[in-house]
């Protein structure tokens, strides 16, 4: 084949200039390189965030009673809104799209004892689906609060896990262990899985401990929610359900369901959206950097090609004159410069695939590194370089492959 | 095979305007050998190149082969550089980094001729030129009268209708510039039309016609004693 035999005197001749070649190639393999570990990075930045945002919730909307603004039915603005356990099953009720919902009431200051130690914490009631909507996974052994404990109200609790070693230490089997709750005797059923947390409200849920909410209302009598915690199936549905949430207790509280104080939503399902337009561009930045890097190895290239056409000139008349076309002189140049870059690439993905390997090796800790240390390869990462690439090696390799194009044999034999 | 009728080829170099050629009007038929002299300057190699279609004449008409070649593209000429003229050059311009056999293939590379039938031909040729068991060997590892050998085979492959030779035993030590000027003898011979560019009157010895260039002009032009037909018969 043509290309093959062209192909073949092309690698012969990288011989006589091996040094040159090789500083090209590596220039290249660096760009590369640098393009990978830059993506790689950010695609770890945004799994890691990714994950660390998934520490508050999937997918949830949080309800807080607010206080109307709008004269409504003839009653005046000004009035506070506050949600029961009867909202939260109403809401369940009324509204399909919601895959699960707890109201949650918080305490602050409670009591903690195990053994001799003590400690001033902060407890929350909750139901059943806290466990999926707001990540509170129990440690293998363990479990979370379930139906049963809510119906019997009973004196069961979940610990987070950073609470759990501040309280009981490294005590390797908590399960079942009885703490005392301002005095009254809780059994412990599980502890919550070590997890990154990003965004929380009254502290991370590591440092907390969760009653039934029952429970919670037995024991100091509590009528008000402090808040309404609901998830939605698919996140483009979670308009549609704030929408019929704002109806459907605008109905029974009697408030204007366009009254957005009577209600105040944290909707973190639109922070997330934000967050992840926000991590792409990110990502882009650190791509553009990259392809900078590599535009810069392109420069190089066609500047060695450049010289290569300079001292070539008299082959080039040579081949023009056995009957070569411009178009063949070109593609000789152009698939110099493509193969330089596809070499180049190859070793600089080669190494770089490595050097993420050894760095996804490397502990990271609970430190900044958690979010930077992980970069992760992937596929639009694969291909976008090559990509990038493809274009940098035809660019380096079309100017100086014109000009090689544009050699006049006749000038180019006359000097012997 | 060559016609050319009051051919002229002026260079224009910012302030200088060179006349290379001035008028010249010139026959070559087939299966003759041409040796074409004169002194540096008198415009031999522009004169080459526009037989050899590297170059087009400022005025004047080029036949070459029945084909008017004023009018022709850069494309269309290549393909007659490729298909119709021979070229050997008095440096061999062999490629250094490829063996005599990839040399000899080049030619059919841009012909667009198939692996094998370039195998037969280029296998062929070398053994014509007496480089059977050289035909991997770089230009480097050859001797001058064997590179040329190697270029005049290159020059074959793609059976051309002529010859073009410019100082092919320029820079060949006397022994193989006998060898060479041998083996286009024997081409002649065979029936190949070619035109050669020398100054050296041993050389042109050999030739069937001399044409005198001066000045851009055709001074004279003669057949030699060689010309009684030894080709013709």
């Amino acid at each position: 084949m043509k290309s093959w035999y062209l192909f073949r005197l092309f690698t012969r001749e990288l011989r006589n200039q091996r040094k040159r070649i090789a500083l090209t190639v590596s220039g290249i393999a660096w760009g590369t390189l640098s393009i990978i570990l830059l993506l790689a990075f950010g695609e770890g930045l945004k799994l890691q965030l990714g994950k660390a945002d998934h520490g508050l919730g999937v997918n949830i909307v949080m309800l807080y009673g607010g206080q109307t603004s709008k004269v409504y039915q003839g009653l005046p603005r000004g009035r506070n809104i506050r949600f029961t356990e009867e909202d939260v099953q109403l809401l369940k009720d009324k509204i399909p799209q919601i895959t699960g919902i707890s109201g949650e009431y918080d305490m602050y200051g409670e009591t903690l004892t195990y053994g001799n130690t003590t400690l001033t914490e902060r407890v929350t009631g909750v139901l059943p689906p806290f466990e999926y909507m707001r990540s509170h996974y129990p440690q293998a052994g363990g479990r979370f609060i379930n139906p049963i404990d809510v119906d019997q109200r009973r004196r069961v609790i979940f610990l987070g896990n950073s609470l759990k070693q501040r309280l009981m230490g490294d005590e390797p089997k908590p399960i079942g262990k009885t703490i005392t709750l301002n005095g009254i005797p809780f059994t412990v059923i599980g502890i919550m899985q070590e997890k990154m947390q990003m965004s929380m409200y009254g502290g991370p849920d590591a440092d907390k401990a969760t009653i039934p909410a029952t429970t919670l209302e037995s024991l100091d009598g509590r009528r008000y929610v402090n808040r309404i915690v609901y998830q939605v199936n698919r996140t483009e549905m979670a308009p549609v359900v704030e929408q019929q949430a704002f109806e459907i207790l605008g109905k029974k509280y009697r408030f204007d369901p366009s009254d957005k104080k009577a209600i105040f939503v944290w909707n973190t399902i639109e922070q997330r959206q934000v967050f992840s337009n926000m991590l792409t561009g990110i990502q882009l930045f650190l791509g553009l950097i990259g392809a900078l890097t590599l535009l810069i190895a392109s420069v190089g290239v066609a500047n060695i090609m450049y010289v290569s056409v300079k001292e070539r000139t008299r082959e080039i008349g040579v081949k023009r004159a056995l009957g070569a076309k411009r178009k063949h002189i070109k593609q000789q140049f152009i698939m110099e410069a493509l193969l330089i870059a596809v070499v180049g690439g190859a070793i600089g993905g080669t190494v770089s695939l490595v050097l993420i390997k050894i760095l996804q090796g490397i502990p990271v800790g609970s430190g900044p590194l958690q979010l930077l240390g992980k970069p992760t390869f992937s596929w639009p990462i694969a291909i976008s370089t090559a990509l990038i690439l493809g274009i940098v090696g035809l660019a380096a390799g079309y100017f100086p492959a014109k000009r090689a194009a544009k050699v006049d044999p006749v000038e180019s034999l006359r000097y012997e | 095979m060559i016609q050319m009728e009051n051919i002229t080829r002026h260079y224009d170099t910012g302030k200088i305007k060179v006349k290379a050629l001035r008028g010249i009007d010139l026959t070559i038929n087939e299966g003759e050998f041409a040796a074409i002299m004169g002194p540096s300057g008198s415009g031999k190699s522009t004169l080459m190149h526009i037989i050899g279609c590297l170059d087009t004449p400022t005025s004047g008409n080029y036949t070459l082969d029945t084909k008017k070649v004023n009018s022709l593209s850069d494309n269309q000429l290549a393909d007659i550089r490729n298909q119709k003229i021979g070229f050997v050059f008095q440096s061999f311009n062999l490629l250094p980094y490829a063996s005599a056999y990839e040399n000899v293939e080049l030619p059919l590379i841009f012909a667009g001729i198939r692996t094998a039938e370039r195998k037969k031909r280029v296998t062929n040729l070398l053994e014509r030129v007496g480089l059977a068991d050289r035909m991997d060997h770089r230009p480097g590892e050859l001797s001058g009268g064997q590179q040329q050998r190697v270029a005049i085979a290159r020059s074959l492959v793609n059976n051309p209708r002529i010859i073009l030779a410019d100082e092919p035993t320029g820079n060949l030590d006397s022994k193989s510039g006998a060898e060479i000027m041998e083996l286009f003898i024997d081409l002649w011979k065979q029936g190949n039309t070619i035109v050669m560019i020398t100054h050296d009157p041993n050389v042109s010895e050999y030739c069937q016609r001399i044409i005198n260039l001066k000045d851009g002009a055709i001074e004279n032009g003669f057949y030699t004693k060689n010309g009684n037909g030894v080709h013709g018969e």
